[in-house]
């Protein structure tokens, strides 16, 4: 009816309507309650029913942590403690035994003259990351991301302090020679020349001219052991050289899956599907045991850094493997128009598919570097102290001997609180993206 | 399909002679498919070719060919006096000296409106930031955007994209134009925009080979125009000519669809 009447009476507007107001939205507590919590019967019951469950956990838990017992030197002293203050059978938390151990469980057995060693070593690492994850900082940062893992590994490891630095001399040389090589040789010659020229420098000079430059001027800090590295400095050591390493890693291999080339995409197939196959306990136990067999007679292979090479080589596989996705989601048009500019593979890669494959992978890379960071605690079952290897350690001894849930909660507070912030950044970097391409 | 009229400019004669692209005896086959066959194509200087025919003929596939974005299987595309081989260094040289405007933008996203246009300069001609930002703003004036410059490609409308990607391929300083169907993914109030854009480019000698269906394009600025069917070049010939007084039996039917008699 009204569609006739619309077609053959014709209508002309001779008044503007003038723009109004949208409609008020209720608003309040109330509203809110009813809207959200109580809208209808299924509503109800299940607002009462996780009430109630976040009720039992809470009425055991808030007490037992609240009341908790600081000041006691041992277990025993604890319950001495708690049977003067509390009616019997009350259950009570010991946190003693972290007010006692908290520099064991944080630093291992690192010298406690050297405890301020860590910490800064975690933050040049963090203001080193600033650069790179914060795009729109001066890029003269950079330099600082450059030199930082030298300082690191001096904080961390001591020694003289020429050690780091002739290492990093081998990397101005190679940079010195690739940029003279770049100008005047051919390419192939540029790139051999600027491998082996700092290899032989590592191998052969740089030694004899750290411990030279030693005698003469002998700064450093004591030297600390890696198998004196324990609890959280162990996992965040192994957890965050393993993350840096194993995402370079991981888009190469991504980039190798998808090549032409026949024997790359073969190779870095079989790497990946390898890898995500066996467990990492599996890994573990290889880098601690086989490496052995492999490495020439001799060789004292420090196990951390078996550990960091092998946690990095398992995540590369995963980050692979998430990148893929990113690649394989950006359309084809975007790779047609880099070639149809001239640009060249790998131009086209760092210039135009990575930033935008890379973006669309953050919460995978994200979620696979926490896992890697929760995985660490794995190392305690080859032998190394990590928070957990320490939290067994503390509860076989006789002061402890009986505790349990106190460290673990702990411990997990710790992690939560790390991988909550890597969460967080993530969401906040991938909106800041979203909103500057929009 | 929108024959609007376009404004006829002075549009300078080709250079007999001076040959951009060669084509002699190619083939492609995809698969079992045969795409193009038999292909044979000489542009000069300096002309601009209007390619038409039915969806599927192998007109996208033919100047896909030309930068070698394509690979041909047999005979030879010689384009600015460069093969077309494998060899790489050949391929980026011609891609660099070969602008291309595709159906659907193909600007990248995560770059602003001017850094789309200084990339290619600085990246692969090695040519100063500054200097590349200035010609980038210039180019930009040219199809009437400058300020839009830095914005991104996504807040921008299809018409003024489909420019930004006229000008980021015109930054490059190419001899030669290829255009794939640049308007049929716009609105038609759109459409003119774009061409009045590629018309001032004819006008200033551009060789270009469009694949288009806008008959008024080619009527004005169009010194040839290619008909091609199942793969092959069917007729080609000056626009009047075309138009007027088609040949072949299918070129009069795929006109009488496309003007609409
Ligand atoms: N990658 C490919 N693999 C296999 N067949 C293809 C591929 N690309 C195109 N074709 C086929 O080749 C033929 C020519 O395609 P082309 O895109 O060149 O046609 P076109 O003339 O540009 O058509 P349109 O007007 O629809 O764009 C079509 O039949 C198409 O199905
Ligand atoms: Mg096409």
């Amino acid at each position: 009816m009204s569609d006739t009447h619309a077609q053959t009476v014709a209508q002309v507007r001779d008044t503007m309507l003038p723009p109004a107001p949208p409609p008020r939205r209720e608003t309040g507590a109330i509203h809110w309650l009813r809207e959200n919590l109580f809208s209808g019967w299924l509503n109800i019951v299940l607002t009462i029913l996780a009430i109630w469950l976040v009720w039992t956990v809470l009425s055991g838990f808030v007490p037992w942590a609240w009341r908790g017992i600081w000041g006691a030197g041992s277990l025993t002293e604890c319950r001495q403690i708690r049977d003067q203050l509390y009616p019997a059978g009350t259950s009570v938390a010991c946190w003693s035994v972290i007010s006692e151990r908290w520099q064991q469980l944080i630093f291992g057995f690192y010298p406690p003259g050297g405890y301020w060693r860590p910490p800064v070593a975690l933050a040049v690492f963090l203001v080193a990351v600033l650069p790179i994850l914060f795009t729109d900082l001066p890029r003269r940062l950079l330099w600082l991301t450059v030199a930082a893992p030298f300082l690191i590994f001096f904080l961390l490891w001591g020694g003289t302090i020429w050690g780091p630095l002739t290492m990093a001399l081998g990397v101005v040389l190679g940079g010195v020679v690739w940029l003279t090589g770049r100008r005047t040789g051919s390419p192939l010659v540029t790139l051999v020349a600027t491998i082996l020229v700092p290899l032989l420098f590592w191998m052969f000079l740089a030694k004899p001219l750290a411990a030279e430059l030693a005698q003469l001027a002998p700064w450093g800090l004591p030297r600390v052991a890696s198998k004196d590295f324990g609890g959280f400095t162990l996992s965040v050591v192994i957890g965050l050289s393993a993350i840096c390493l194993s995402l370079p890693l991981g888009v190469l291999l991504a980039l190798g899956r998808r090549s032409d080339m026949f024997f790359i995409s073969k190779i870095a197939i079989a790497y990946i599907e390898l890898i995500r196959g066996v467990p990492l306990i599996v890994w573990l136990f290889t880098a601690q045991l086989l490496l052995n067999y492999f490495l020439p007679r001799g060789t004292n292979f420090d196990l951390m850094l078996r550990v960091i090479i092998m946690a990095t080589l398992f995540a590369a596989a995963y980050i692979a493997e998430v990148v893929r996705g990113g690649l394989a989601a950006l359309p084809k048009g975007q790779y047609e128009a880099a070639d149809a500019l001239g640009l060249d593979y790998w131009q086209a890669m760092r210039l135009i598919v990575l930033p935008q494959a890379l973006k669309i992978s953050i919460p995978g890379i994200v979620n696979t570097f926490i896992g890697l960071f929760k995985d660490t605690t794995l190392v305690a079952f080859i032998g190394m102290y990590d928070p957990i290897g320490l939290a067994t350690a503390i509860r076989a001894s006789t002061d402890w001997q009986g505790i349990y849930w106190e460290i673990y909660v702990f411990i997990a507070l710790v992690f939560f609180i790390f991988c909550f912030a890597m969460s967080r950044y993530s969401i906040w970097l991938e909106r800041r993206l979203e909103r500057s391409h929009r | 399909m929108s024959d609007a009229a376009v404004p006829l400019g002075a549009v300078p004669p080709p250079v007999p002679g001076e040959v951009a692209v060669q084509i002699t005896g190619m083939n492609k086959w995809y698969g079992q498919f045969h795409v193009l066959r038999d292909i044979n194509l000489t542009v000069d200087r300096g002309e601009r070719i209007v390619i038409c025919g039915p969806s599927g003929s192998g007109k996208s596939t033919l100047i896909r060919c030309i930068n070698r974005l394509e690979e041909h299987q047999t005979g030879q595309i010689i384009v600015d006096g460069t093969e077309l081989t494998s060899n790489l260094r050949n391929v980026d040289k011609v891609r660099s000296e070969v602008g291309m405007v595709f159906q659907h933008f193909n600007l990248f996203p995560h770059l602003t409106v001017l850094e789309n246009c200084t990339l290619a300069p600085i990246w692969v001609r090695k040519v100063p930031k500054r200097e590349a930002e200035e010609t980038a703003m210039d180019f930009l004036r040219k199809v009437r955007i400058p300020e839009q410059a830095n914005k991104y490609p996504g807040q921008l409308s299809g018409g003024q994209q489909q420019r930004v990607a006229i000008a980021r391929s015109l930054c490059m300083r190419p001899k030669i134009m290829l255009f794939d169907e640049p308007t049929s993914a716009l609105d038609p109030e759109m459409i003119k925009e774009v061409l009045d854009t590629m018309i001032e480019l004819a006008q200033e000698g551009m060789t270009m080979l469009c694949v288009t269906h806008e008959m008024g394009f080619a009527q004005a600025v169009a010194n040839r125009v290619i008909f091609m069917d199942q793969g092959q070049i069917v007729e080609q010939n000056t626009p009047r000519e075309f138009f007027n007084n088609p040949q072949s039996e299918r070129t009069k039917l795929f006109l009488s669809q496309i003007l609409g008699h």
